[in-house]
């Protein structure tokens, strides 16, 4: 992530006379992520010396206007009314992190774009026509510029706070994009797949969680998205060959927090056409 | 001024600061009548329940904690009590006690959070908890680290705080080790007499004088102060089990909102209150003898009706669930095993349980094959909205003389009194008064 680059410039030198602002902005989605920002409880309030919180509605009814240095993004885009808003956000942020599945592969709402939306709605509400939707919850990044992902459905403290300070240093974050079995073997944690038999799906799922499920004897059930080149349709033939999966379990397994997400969507929708992992004779 | 000499005022908040979720309120005053009251839920709807529909039965804990980000744990033990109904699975009770420990670490985080950051600054002038810490910053950080204990319990046992990892149909994945839970008992016991000193410092705030008449709503079970379990009761003699809850509350869609109204049947109007006050009042005898004394040192009576003090009600809760949690931490010994056994077969089941902001329903319908045919999830905010809509039209009413500025204020903490979780209901708050000429 960049700071202003002109350090000569009216903007830098405003930018050294203040706390650089931050705004944290809400899609649609659950909270969950900007609350990893309030679960921040050592380091909140020393936070908040470094940076202006100048918009973080679930925080303060103080609003400082724009344009702001730094703005998180939380939610996917899933109404005419916040296709308008992100342009807005984007025009008035320096740098835009998105942060979390909703924001970066669509979140679970994201199932409704193999379906038909006007008949989920008719399924939950009397009157349908009270709502203001569109057919698909879609990723910040389908809508403009971001600067940065932060992956997980949750966000972790770490990978946020790393973030956040990578911002105020003015240099990228260091994440990796290596899978959560890198984070099994580094923990010590025993394969659930190989010595249990547990379908999971750490082998195409990025690290950063800390490998959380199989530590807790479960499969990995890909909530960080895919991890760089995954191999989507080898694993699933594996857990059809191997470990006697259904086809339909494969295509839901892959259609859950971040189902908008291009590696998982593909495979998806290719196990889902020919009831077969990787599509038609794979 | 119109013809007739009355002033017509519209009050309104385009977007409520300090709640779960988006949401606006608007408020229309003609003269000293106050004409409309909304509170519109603009959070966009994520059409869960129909999302859930093919989805097999062991997917709801982990979709449906996605519904709110503040109290996944309500989301994940209802829906797993409701499909456990419907399969004919029994836990063993060192699951279930697991579960209220799981529960514990949610209800500390979530009121922690919603006393110290969310509510707290509206009755000390402040407009953050950040703001707060530049003249406090020793009561932030008390606010900060008691959270930090929920965060942490939550995290033990179920993996991490936001959408814990480890609740499955039938128990856990894993029950964690003796000595996992042995580390919680020391931050347990220190937040014991953070606790404390929290509903001593709430109950020394300043509530405006108001009082509802609201049927109160929650869960009542024959010993403990109630959480994953207990039947529903009200104070007006509802006594029910999951199974009737439809046929006594009616789920309404309203216009100028993106949740659900629900509404007992075949009373007046029909609104009812569930949450901390509702809690509290129906099942003050079922707290500690501990809890129950910083409650009385804090003025608060057996029974209260006045939803500014919800936030002494949340106190006293938060200190009930410390202590809660520290007993069942140190009597823990690792269940013989993690869950029981589940095998899908067709059935219907129904499941509540209580989170932080009220009473939370779930119904499923299954096939045959486990996969589920019909979801049904009423949450605690869509329960509440009528109550807090009426409660807001008279609380107006009595306040007009105020400037629109400090109306609109008084007006969003009245809102905030009921802890609303926007993502919930569909999440919101935005306020917006209006008078009329």
């Amino acid at each position: 992530m960049k700071r202003p680059a002109d350090a000569s410039g009216p903007v830098a030198r405003a930018a050294q006379r203040r706390r650089p602002r931050l705004a944290v902005w809400k899609f649609s989605s659950c909270d969950g992520c900007q609350l990893t920002l309030l679960d921040c409880e050592d380091e909140l309030l020393a936070l908040a010396d470094r940076l202006e919180v100048a918009y973080f509605l679930e925080a303060s009814r103080a609003v400082v206007e724009g344009p702001y240095d730094l703005s998180l993004v939380e939610g996917s885009i899933t109404t005419p009314d916040e296709l308008e808003r992100i342009q807005e956000v984007r025009r008035q942020s320096r740098t835009v992190i998105a942060i979390g599945a909703c924001a970066t592969a669509g979140g679970i709402q994201s199932l409704r774009n193999v379906l038909d939306v006007d008949e989920l709605a008719r399924t939950v509400y009397a009157e349908p026509s009270y709502l203001d939707v569109l057919a698909t919850a879609t990723p910040i990044a389908e809508h403009v510029k971001v600067d940065f992902e932060l992956r997980g459905c949750p966000i972790t403290k770490e990978q946020l706070l790393e973030a956040i300070g990578a911002f105020l240093h003015g240099r990228r974050p260091a994440f990796g994009t290596v899978s959560v079995c890198q984070e099994c073997k580094r923990r010590g944690t025993v394969c659930v797949m190989v010595s249990g038999g547990v379908p999971c799906l750490g082998p195409v799922t990025q690290a950063g969680c800390g490998a959380l499920c199989p530590a807790y004897g479960r499969g990995c059930y890909g909530c960080f998205g895919p991890a760089e080149s995954p191999n989507v349709a080898s694993l699933m033939r594996w857990w059809q060959d191997e470990l006697g999966v259904e086809p339909a379990a494969t295509v839901r397994a892959l259609r859950t927090f971040n189902a908008a997400a291009p590696a998982f969507a593909d495979a998806a929708a290719a196990a889902d056409e020919s009831g077969r992992p990787g599509g038609e004779g794979a | 001024m119109t013809d007739d000499g009355r002033e017509l005022r519209r009050l309104s908040v385009g977007a409520l600061a300090r709640v779960e979720g988006e949401g606006a309120m608007r408020v229309r005053v003609r003269g000293t009548t106050v004409e409309e009251v909304g509170l519109d839920i603009y959070e966009p709807p994520r059409f869960f329940e129909a999302l859930l529909r093919g989805r097999a039965f062991t997917e709801p804990p982990d979709i449906t904690a996605r519904i709110c980000g503040i109290c996944p744990v309500a989301y994940q033990t209802s829906s797993v009590q409701a499909i456990e109904d419907a399969l004919g699975v029994t836990v063993t009770d060192d699951v279930r006690e697991l579960r209220r420990l799981l529960y514990c670490g949610e209800w500390i985080q979530s009121h922690a959070l919603h006393i110290y950051l969310l509510h707290a600054p509206d009755f000390l002038g402040a407009e953050s908890a950040l703001e707060l810490a530049r003249s406090a910053p020793e009561v932030v950080q008390r606010g900060l680290a008691l959270k930090k204990v929920g965060n942490d319990v939550m995290a033990v046992v179920g993996g991490r705080a936001v959408h814990p990892v480890n609740v499955r149909v039938g128990g856990f994945y894993r029950a964690p080790s003796r000595s996992e839970v042995a580390a919680l008992e020391g931050p347990l016991t220190r937040a014991l007499e953070v606790a404390e000193e929290t509903v001593r410092w709430v109950g020394g705030f300043t509530f405006p004088s108001f009082e509802h008449d609201h049927e109160y709503v929650a869960l009542r079970h024959e010993r403990d102060y109630p959480m994953e379990r207990g039947r529903m009761v009200s104070d007006r003699g509802l006594d029910l089990g999951p199974h009737e809850f439809e046929d006594v509350v009616e789920e309404r869609h309203v216009e100028h909102s993106n949740a659900l109204h629900a509404v007992i049947r075949g009373r007046e109007d029909g609104a009812y209150l569930t949450g901390p006050l509702a809690r509290y009042s129906l099942n003050f005898d079922r707290l500690s003898p501990r809890a129950r004394q910083a409650a009385r040192d804090a003025g608060l009576g057996e029974r209260c009706r006045n939803p500014f003090q919800s936030i002494v009600v949340r106190a006293v809760e938060t200190l009930y669930a410390v202590e809660e949690a520290l007993a069942i931490v140190r009597r823990y010994r690792p269940p013989a095993s993690p869950g029981s056994e589940v095998v899908p077969r067709a059935g219907r089941g129904c499941g509540w349980s209580e989170a932080p902001r009220g009473l939370l329903y779930h119904r499923y319908s299954l096939a045959a094959d486990g996969s589920i045919l019909e979801a049904v999830i009423t949450p605690p905010t869509s329960q509440n909205q009528r109550a807090i809509e009426s409660d807001l039209a008279r609380f107006v009413e009595a306040r007009l003389d105020l400037d629109d500025q400090a109306l609109t204020w008084q007006c969003e903490q009245a809102i905030r009194n009921y802890d609303p979780c926007i993502s919930c209901a569909t999440h919101f708050l935005t306020a917006d008064v209006q008078r009329l000429p």
